[in-house]
């Protein structure tokens, strides 16, 4: 939901908590700042469990999430398995019961998380990137600037699902085409972001200064406006994290997203949806981690901007 | 006012000029042949071409864009390759359960919200506004579907208190029409409550501030005039504008809640559009639900100098 992400912002704008970042806290090192700040350590240390359950997928008790065990299916959490699994381990329990064709939903679950984790920063790592050159050239290409402004509030007047659901629908599924179909919706946010911070860096002294004494353009953009993009644009990934994830989740949710035999959030609930009155665990469980981790994301983008930047919350 | 009105409006055409572009583009780079898809699977080569010859596709681009393009504003949106309707029919079709959804959601938001907003601005600092501030970022965190999937559960299953799924149209009584929009209702608004209580919070709080704030308490109006009558009608404005940038999370939000709730609306017949490949009918969703995005926030723009009397175009 890229319009979460700026909307979000948006509304923070008027919030006091960052006004009330008081300056002795300023004169701390960031790192010391950000290790003071609650929503910092909770969001982060709950986002570092997620990566990590992400990378050891196959060490936490998972089986192969694709394995279909006809005898067992739908069976509700706790179930134990009697007699040989087809790996051969004997007496295997579903944590989180098993779905219509029997699969494990406990390692479905766990092996969703790397799908949305990389999901969620692919998106964002990509429409940073993007936005950042975009936004560049727009705040220092002066005709080019009214083209791409327009293209980018044409962009943005669709809303952000829509826009994505159309874009996959384009081409067949796959974890790339949900990639780019959620970039592109985000990084209309970016770039005006990085262009208006480019427009106010302009009018700096020492930016004046380094034109003055023959500073050329490139070295102007990256040692002079590119620092100043830094901070900002960390939030703004953070935010775009947790929408990326959100609406992976929605598209998969939906059919139209990641083929559905890659276990992610999304399809498993997506198959759980059918039998939902009886067993709703196949909804419930990665529903929950989805909330989590989303949420996870959220409070990590509120402490940062809280610490890295107060002032960012009024300029997007 | 006149003046600004022009100005707005013409501000909105490229915007939508913009949007139709990309529509447009989006049809012409999706795969296969679209005239090959509306003759169908029997289709000769014959019917194929005079298809294509009607629909003017065997035209230059730009010419093509133009056809499309004057079609658009005759309200001619194509035909539907999976439903074989025109498109605006089947739009007009399933408008009913989607404005009804977005009303009723419209109609929670605002009770729920602009209240816990004033509230938790009034006791900023309290466990109170701990709460609603905890309750917005969870809001902003929990999928649309999860809440909608537990509501089911908690209301429709375990208390039986609403039916699970479907819809009733309002012409066949308005209590098992409303009946059935309650919960699908609620589903949409938790994430626009905890946006509108957010903002609303945000922007009493800065209002409290002020000056007139503290002469209204010195001169012993009650709490609740004072909140009401001398800080709400201040912190409206910026209320009022997220309620309609807002819009674009209710309209993402009843694709999903239509098909969580299997409700016959505009939100389904995307979901069905884009399942069954039927690219004219997903233009025109698009079309449809941006313009009103678009729309919607004009209106809004309009209504600044009715709530804030200060504010003159």
């Amino acid at each position: 939901m890229s319009d979460l992400s700026d909307l979000r912002q948006e509304t923070a704008g008027l919030v006091d908590a960052a006004a009330s970042a008081d300056a002795a806290a300023r004169k701390l090192s960031v790192w010391r700042r950000l290790a003071r700040n609650q929503s910092v350590v909770i969001g982060g240390a709950a986002m570092a469990v997620m990566l990590l359950v992400a990378i050891m997928a196959p060490f936490l008790g998972t089986m192969d999430p694709a394995e279909i065990n006809p005898a067992w299916r739908n069976k509700v959490p706790g179930t134990e398995l009697t007699g040989t699994a087809a790996d051969g381990s004997q007496g295997w329990v579903y944590r989180m019961g098993t779905d219509t064709l029997g699969r494990d939903t406990y390692s479905r679950v766990i092996y969703g998380t790397r799908v949305s984790l990389i999901v969620g920063l692919s998106v964002a790592g990509l429409s940073i990137a993007i936005g950042l050159v975009v936004g560049m050239v727009s705040g220092y290409v002066r005709w080019l600037d009214g083209i791409i402004m327009r293209v980018m509030d044409g962009l943005m007047a669709i809303p952000g699902i829509l826009l994505a659901i159309a874009l996959v629908s384009l081409s067949s599924a796959g974890l790339d085409t949900v990639i780019l179909a959620i970039t592109i919706p985000e990084m209309p946010r970016v770039v005006r972001l990085v262009r208006s911070i480019v427009l106010s860096i302009r009018e700096e002294p020492y930016v004046e200064a380094a034109i003055s004494v023959g500073t050329r353009l490139p070295l102007l953009l990256i040692r002079h406006v590119l620092p100043n993009t830094v901070a900002p644009l960390i939030v703004m990934g953070t935010y775009i994290v947790a929408s990326a994830i959100l609406v992976e989740a929605i598209l998969s949710f939906l059919g139209v997203g990641i083929p559905p035999e890659i276990p992610t959030w999304g399809n498993i609930m997506a198959e759980g949806r059918l039998l939902f009155r009886i067993f709703p665990h196949n909804i419930l469980f990665p529903g929950l981690f989805l909330a989590v981790t989303v949420l996870a994301v959220n409070m990590l983008g509120d402490g940062l901007r809280d610490t890295l930047d107060p002032r960012l919350e009024k300029r997007m | 006012m006149y003046g600004f009105l022009m100005r707005r409006l013409a501000a909105t055409i490229p915007v939508l000029g913009m949007v139709a572009l990309f529509v447009f583009l989006l049809l012409r780079m999706t795969p296969g042949d679209p005239a090959a898809v509306l003759a169908g699977d029997n289709g000769t080569p014959q019917q194929i071409a005079e298809i294509r010859e009607t629909l003017g596709l065997n035209k230059p681009i730009p010419v093509q864009l133009g056809i499309w393009f004057s079609n658009l504003l005759q309200g001619d949106l194509g035909q539907s390759y999976f439903f074989k309707k025109d498109v605006t029919e089947l739009i007009l079709l399933r408008v009913e359960p989607t404005v009804a959804l977005a009303i009723t959601t419209l109609v929670i938001t605002v009770l729920i919200a602009v209240p816990i907003g004033v509230i938790a601005a009034y006791r900023h600092g309290t466990w109170l506004d701990r709460c609603v501030m905890g309750f917005s970022v969870l809001g902003f965190s929990v999928p649309v579907f999860v809440v909608g999937y537990i509501l089911i559960y908690l209301f429709a299953m375990q208390f039986k208190m609403f039916p699970v799924q479907g819809y009733k149209e309002l012409a066949d009584g308005f209590f098992p029409f409303i009946h059935r929009l309650i919960l699908p209702s609620i589903t949409l608004s938790v994430i626009y409550i905890a946006l509108i209580a957010r903002i609303t919070r945000a922007s009493v709080l800065e209002v409290l501030g002020e000056d007139y704030i503290r002469t209204a308490h010195a001169k012993g109006l009650p709490n609740r005039v004072v909140l009401l009558r001398h800080a709400l009608r201040n912190a409206a404005v910026p209320i009022v504008t997220v309620i309609g940038i807002g819009v674009a999370l209710l309209i993402s939000g009843v694709v999903v809640t239509e098909s969580v709730y299997n409700i016959p609306g505009l939100g389904r017949l995307t979901v069905d559009a884009v399942l069954g490949r039927d690219y004219p009918t997903i233009q025109a969703v698009i079309l449809v639900f941006s313009g009103v995005y678009v729309l919607i926030n004009f209106l809004i723009d309009l209504t600044y100098s009715f709530l804030d009397p200060r504010i003159r175009y």
